[in-house]
C-alpha cells in the first residue's frame, strides 16, 4: 500500500484497488463502509479519553495545581481508571419512567455526533463523506442532538430534570442561529457550501486574516455561539454543580451517563473542528498570498498536523472560557443571544456581503 | 365549574428543599423554599443540624477553658471571637493588659479578618461558576495561615488568645513574615478586581439582587459588612474601639445600595483597610509582656457582662452572667450569622434560584457560628 | 430629528456596551492566562513525595508527648494539674504511692499517663499548666489509624522513672 503523509488519497486509492481486486463492486462498498465505521469509532474513544484528561490538566493549570498525576506517568491512564469505574456502576432506573426513551435518549446525541463527524475533512485526502452541501449538512444533523435532551429530561420522570432539559433545549435551539449565521457570514467569502471548496479557497490565506473586520467578528460571535450550544464553559446552567439539579442527565449512571459525558467532549470536538475549517483554513497549511519561500516553508508539515493543531488551539479557547468566567442565569443567557448575538450577526452578513460585491477583501 | 379550575391552576407553587447537603449553603442548612414556577415566594431556614450544645459546655468549663470552645463557632474568624470572651473576663477582673498585647491581638485580628475574606471571596466565584477563583482564595490564604501556625502552632482552631494576654510571644521573623505577605497580597488584589469585580457576566449577576434597605438592615439587626453595604453604620472598631483600634486611623466603608454588588464591594474594600490597618502597627510593637500573670483559676465577681468585637461577618457579642464561680451561670454568644438569616426573606423573596445562590454567597454565613 | 438623535445615542450606548463587556472579558482571561503560562508558579506539593523536606514549626501542635531524656527518665509528679486543666478530660493519670527506700516516706509516683488522642482538642492548655515542663506539643500529625482502640496510648514508656531532682 503506498502512504503519502502530505496526501492521503494515495493510500485510500491503493486500498480501494487492492480490495476491488478481491470482491466485487457492492462488497467493495460494504466494506469501505465497515471500515470507516470502526475507524470513527476508535477515533471518538480515543479522542473522548484524551479529551478529559486534558481538560483536567489543563484546569490544574490554570488554577496553579497539578491535576491527575497518581494513575499512570502523570496521570494519563486516569481517564481509563474512571470509564471503568462508570462500567462498573449499577445502572438504575427510575420508577414510573418511560423505559423506552430513557434508554433510546443517550444513542440519539451519540448518533447525531457520529454523522455529523463523517463530514468533517481531517487531511487532503482524509474526508469520509465530502457531500456538496456539506456545511449546512452539519448543521442540520447537529440539531438531532436536542431530541436526545428533551427526551433525556422527559424520560426521567423527575421535575427538576424537566426544567434542566427544557432550559437546555431553548439554549441549544437559540444559538444554532448564531452559529449557522456566523458560517455564512464566511461563506458568502467562498461561495460553496462544500468543504473541499472551502480549504481550496483557503490557499491564498485564511479567510480570518483575508475576510478582516467582519471575518474577525464572525469568528468572535462563532466562538461565543459554540460555547453556548455545547452546553459548556460559562452557559451551563443546565448541569452546574451548584445550583438545584444536575439537568437532564441526573437520573442517569453507569455507561448511558458515559455517554452523555462523552458526547459533550465530542461536540466541543466537532463545533471546533467546524471552526478551524471555516475560518481558520482546515488542512491547508499557513499561506500568505505571493510569499512563495514563506509558503513552501509552511508546506512541510504535513496537512493532519495543521488540522488537529488548530482544533487543539480553538478548544484551549473553549477550555479558558470555561475556567474563568462565571455562569450566566438562563434569562441572560437568553438575552444576549436575541437581543446581541443575532442583530450584530445579521449587521455583519450585510456588511461582508457589501464588501464581498465592491471587493473589499484580500 | 371554571371557578375550580382557575383554583386548582393558581395552586402551581411547589416546595422544594435546598436541603442540608448542597454546595452552596456554606454548611448544613436546610432552605425550605416554596417556588412558583423560577420565582421565589418564601424562604424558611430549618437550622439545628450542627448545634453542640457550646453554651452548656460553657457553664462548666473555667473561663480559661471556654476560649478554645469559641474557636469552632465561627472558625473563620477564630481569633477575634477569642478576643472577644478574652476581653470580657479582663472587664470582670478588673486587669489591664500591656500595650504589647493589645497591639498583637489587633494584628491578628486583621489578619484572620483578611484570611476569612479571601475565603468569602473565592467560594463567592466558586458558587457563581468561576471556579478558578476558589483556588486563588486559598493560595493568598496560604501565606496567612502559615504565619499562624509559625505563631500559634495550628492553622484554624488556635486558642491563642488567654485572659491576660496571649499564650506565647510572637517570635522573631514574625514581622518580616507579615510585611512579606502585606507586599505580595497588595499586589494579589487587583488581580481579584480583574477576575470578577469588573466582569460583565458578574456584575449582570450581582447587581440589583437581593436588595435590603437600611430599614430593614437596622430592625433585623444585620450588622458587619452586609449591614454596612445597606448604610448602616455599625462598624465596632470605629464605635466601641477595643484593643488598638483607637489608636490607628481607617475609614468605615458604607455604601448605599443595599444589593450583592455592594455587598461585594464593600468587602473587598475592607480588605484594602485591613492592610493598611496592619501595615500602620506592624512596625511599632510596644516592648512589655505579652502575658499578665493571673490566678491559676479565675473567679469572676457576681454580675453581668457583655463585649462586643467586629468580627469578618459582623457584630460577635459574649453576655456573661456569673455568680462568683468559677464557671459561668450563663453564658450567651450573639453572633452575627442569626440576625442576618433572619433577613433571607426579605433579601430573597422575588428573585429566582439562582439570584438566591449569589444572595447567599455575598451574605457570607458561616453555619456553625449560626448553630453553636 | 430628535428622534433621530436618541436612536444614534442609544445606538452607540449599545456598542459602546458590547465592547466594555468584551474588554472586561478579556482582562480576566488575561489573569488565568498568566498562570498557565508560568508553571514554575505551581504552589501544590505532592504529598508522599515531599516528606523528606517537609519541617514543621517549633510551635505545631500535633499530639501531646510526654518527654524522656537518654536514661528513660520522664519528669511527671503525678500532680494532676494538667488532667485539671484540660477541656474535656483527654488525660488520666493514675498514680500510686511509692516507698522510697532511702528517705522512707511514701512518695506519689505515676504509674500511667494515659492520653486519649481521639478527644484532644490539641488547645495546649495542658502543656501551660504543666509545673515541672514534663509534657510538649508534638510535631506528628498523621494520627489515621484503622483500630479505634490505637488513639487511647499509655504516654510514659515502660521502665521509665522520674529523673532525680524533679520537686512539685
Amino acid at each position: 500500500m503506498k502512504f503519502d503523509i502530505y496526501d492521503f488519497s494515495v493510500l485510500t486509492a491503493s486500498i480501494h484497488e487492492s480490495l476491488g481486486s478481491m470482491m466485487g463492486e457492492t462488497a467493495v462498498i460494504i466494506t469501505e463502509m465497515v471500515i470507516v465505521g470502526i475507524i470513527f469509532l476508535t477515533l471518538f474513544a480515543v479522542l473522548g479519553l484524551i479529551l478529559v484528561y486534558v481538560e483536567r490538566k489543563i484546569a490544574a493549570f490554570f488554577q496553579q495545581r497539578l491535576g491527575p498525576m497518581r494513575v499512570g506517568f502523570w496521570g494519563t491512564a486516569q481517564t481509563l481508571a474512571d470509564v471503568i469505574k462508570l462500567l462498573l456502576k449499577e445502572p438504575l432506573i427510575t420508577k414510573n419512567a418511560d423505559k423506552f426513551l430513557f434508554n433510546l435518549a443517550p444513542f440519539i446525541i451519540i448518533i447525531a455526533s457520529f454523522m455529523a463527524i463523517a463530514a468533517i475533512p481531517f487531511a487532503n485526502g482524509l474526508h469520509a463523506f465530502d457531500i456538496d452541501i456539506g456545511i449546512f449538512y452539519i448543521t442540520a444533523i447537529s440539531s438531532i442532538g436536542v431530541v436526545g435532551v428533551l427526551l433525556a429530561g422527559w424520560a426521567s420522570n423527575n421535575k427538576y430534570s424537566l426544567i434542566g432539559a427544557m432550559r437546555s433545549g431553548a439554549q441549544i435551539i437559540s444559538y444554532e442561529l448564531s452559529v449557522g449565521l456566523s458560517l455564512l457570514t464566511i461563506i458568502v467569502l467562498t461561495g460553496s457550501l462544500q468543504f473541499s471548496e472551502i480549504i481550496e479557497s483557503q490557499r491564498e490565506g485564511w479567510w480570518l486574516f483575508r475576510g478582516h473586520i467582519p471575518a474577525f467578528i464572525a469568528f468572535i460571535i462563532f466562538l461565543i455561539a459554540s460555547t453556548a450550544e455545547t452546553n459548556r464553559g460559562p452557559f451551563d446552567l443546565a448541569e452546574a454543580e451548584s445550583e438545584l439539579t444536575a439537568g437532564f442527565h441526573t437520573e442517569y449512571s453507569g455507561l448511558k451517563f458515559a455517554f452523555f459525558f462523552l458526547a459533550e467532549f465530542m461536540n466541543m470536538f466537532i463545533v471546533a473542528a467546524i471552526g478551524a475549517t471555516v475560518f481558520l483554513g482546515g488542512w491547508m497549511p499557513l499561506h500568505f498570498g505571493g510569499l512563495e519561500s514563506f509558503n513552501s516553508i509552511m508546506d512541510f508539515i504535513p496537512p493532519i498536523f495543521w488540522f488537529f493543531g488548530k482544533t487543539a488551539f480553538i478548544i484551549f479557547l473553549m477550555m479558558w472560557f470555561k475556567w474563568t468566567f462565571p455562569r450566566l442565569r438562563i434569562d441572560q443567557l437568553l438575552t444576549l443571544e436575541w437581543k446581541y448575538l443575532l442583530p450584530i450577526n445579521l449587521i455583519n452578513i450585510l456588511i461582508m456581503a457589501f464588501f464581498v460585491l465592491n471587493g473589499w477583501y484580500f | 365549574m371554571k371557578k375550580e379550575v382557575v383554583n386548582e391552576m393558581k395552586e402551581q407553587e411547589y416546595f422544594i428543599n435546598m436541603g442540608p447537603q448542597h454546595p452552596s449553603t456554606h454548611g448544613v442548612l436546610r432552605l425550605l423554599l416554596s417556588l412558583d414556577g423560577e420565582i421565589i415566594k418564601n424562604v424558611e431556614p430549618h437550622l439545628g443540624y450542627i448545634h453542640r450544645s457550646i453554651e452548656k459546655m460553657c457553664e462548666r468549663d473555667s473561663y480559661k477553658m471556654i476560649v478554645h470552645l469559641t474557636d469552632r463557632m465561627d472558625y473563620l474568624s477564630c481569633h477575634m471571637n477569642n478576643e472577644a470572651v478574652c476581653l470580657s473576663v479582663e472587664k470582670a477582673i478588673e486587669l489591664e493588659v500591656s500595650d504589647r498585647v493589645k497591639v498583637i491581638r489587633t494584628i491578628m485580628s486583621e489578619l484572620t479578618r483578611l484570611s476569612s475574606h479571601q475565603l468569602w471571596w473565592g467560594v463567592m466565584g466558586m458558587d457563581l461558576g468561576a471556579i478558578t477563583s476558589f483556588l486563588y482564595g486559598f493560595r493568598d490564604r496560604e501565606m496567612i495561615t502559615d504565619i499562624f501556625e509559625e505563631t500559634c502552632g495550628a492553622r484554624l482552631t488556635m486558642n491563642y488568645n488567654v485572659p491576660g494576654g496571649v499564650m506565647f510571644d510572637i517570635p522573631d521573623n514574625f514581622q518580616t513574615k507579615v510585611k512579606e505577605f502585606i507586599t505580595h497580597f497588595r499586589k494579589k488584589l487587583p488581580e481579584y478586581d480583574d477576575l470578577l469585580s469588573n466582569n460583565i457576566i458578574f456584575r449582570s449577576r450581582t447587581e440589583g439582587v437581593g436588595v435590603l434597605s437600611k430599614e430593614d438592615a437596622i430592625s433585623y439587626g444585620v450588622t458587619g459588612p452586609s449591614g454596612r453595604a445597606s448604610g448602616f453604620s455599625c462598624d465596632i472598631r470605629k464605635q466601641n474601639p477595643y484593643s488598638a483600634y483607637d489608636r490607628v486611623d481607617f475609614k468605615e466603608i458604607l455604601y448605599s445600595t443595599g444589593d450583592c454588588f455592594a455587598r461585594y464591594k464593600s468587602r473587598i474594600d475592607e480588605m484594602w483597610e485591613s492592610m493598611s490597618i496592619i501595615e500602620q502597627l506592624i512596625d511599632n510593637i510596644p516592648e512589655g509582656s505579652a502575658r499578665e500573670k493571673t490566678r491559676a483559676v479565675i473567679k469572676l465577681p457576681k454580675g453581668e457582662f457583655y463585649q462586643k468585637v467586629e468580627t469578618a461577618r459582623g457584630e460577635f457579642g459574649v453576655y456573661i452572667v456569673s455568680d462568683g464561680k468559677k464557671s459561668p451561670y450563663r453564658l450567651k454568644f450573639r453572633s452575627p450569622g442569626f440576625s442576618t438569616l433572619n433577613a433571607l426573606n426579605t433579601m430573597a423573596k422575588g428573585s429566582k434560584i439562582a439570584d438566591l445562590v449569589a444572595i447567599m454567597s455575598t451574605i457570607d454565613l458561616v453555619i456553625p457560628d449560626i448553630d453553636r | 430629528m430628535a428622534g433621530i438623535f436618541k436612536m444614534m445615542k442609544s445606538i452607540i450606548t449599545y456598542i459602546k456596551e458590547v465592547l466594555g463587556g468584551l474588554r472586561s472579558l478579556l482582562k480576566g482571561m488575561r489573569v488565568t492566562g498568566h498562570y498557565i503560562s508560568h508553571p514554575k508558579e505551581i504552589i501544590t506539593q505532592q504529598y508522599p513525595e515531599n516528606k523528606n523536606t517537609l519541617k514543621m514549626f517549633d510551635r505545631f501542635r500535633g499530639e501531646v508527648i510526654l518527654l524522656h531524656d537518654e536514661n528513660n527518665e520522664h519528669r511527671c509528679t503525678g500532680c494532676t494539674a494538667c488532667e485539671v486543666a484540660c477541656p474535656n478530660g483527654s488525660i488520666e493519670i493514675i498514680s500510686d504511692r511509692v516507698l522510697n527506700p532511702e528517705t522512707g516516706k511514701k512518695k506519689k509516683e505515676i504509674d500511667k499517663f494515659i492520653y486519649h488522642l481521639s478527644m484532644c482538642t490539641m488547645c495546649n492548655l495542658c502543656i501551660e499548666s504543666c509545673p515541672t515542663d514534663a509534657i510538649k506539643m508534638g510535631k506528628d500529625f498523621e494520627h489515621a489509624v484503622f483500630d479505634r482502640s490505637l488513639l487511647t496510648t499509655v504516654l510514659n514508656r515502660p521502665g521509665s522513672k522520674l529523673a532525680p531532682g524533679v520537686e512539685d
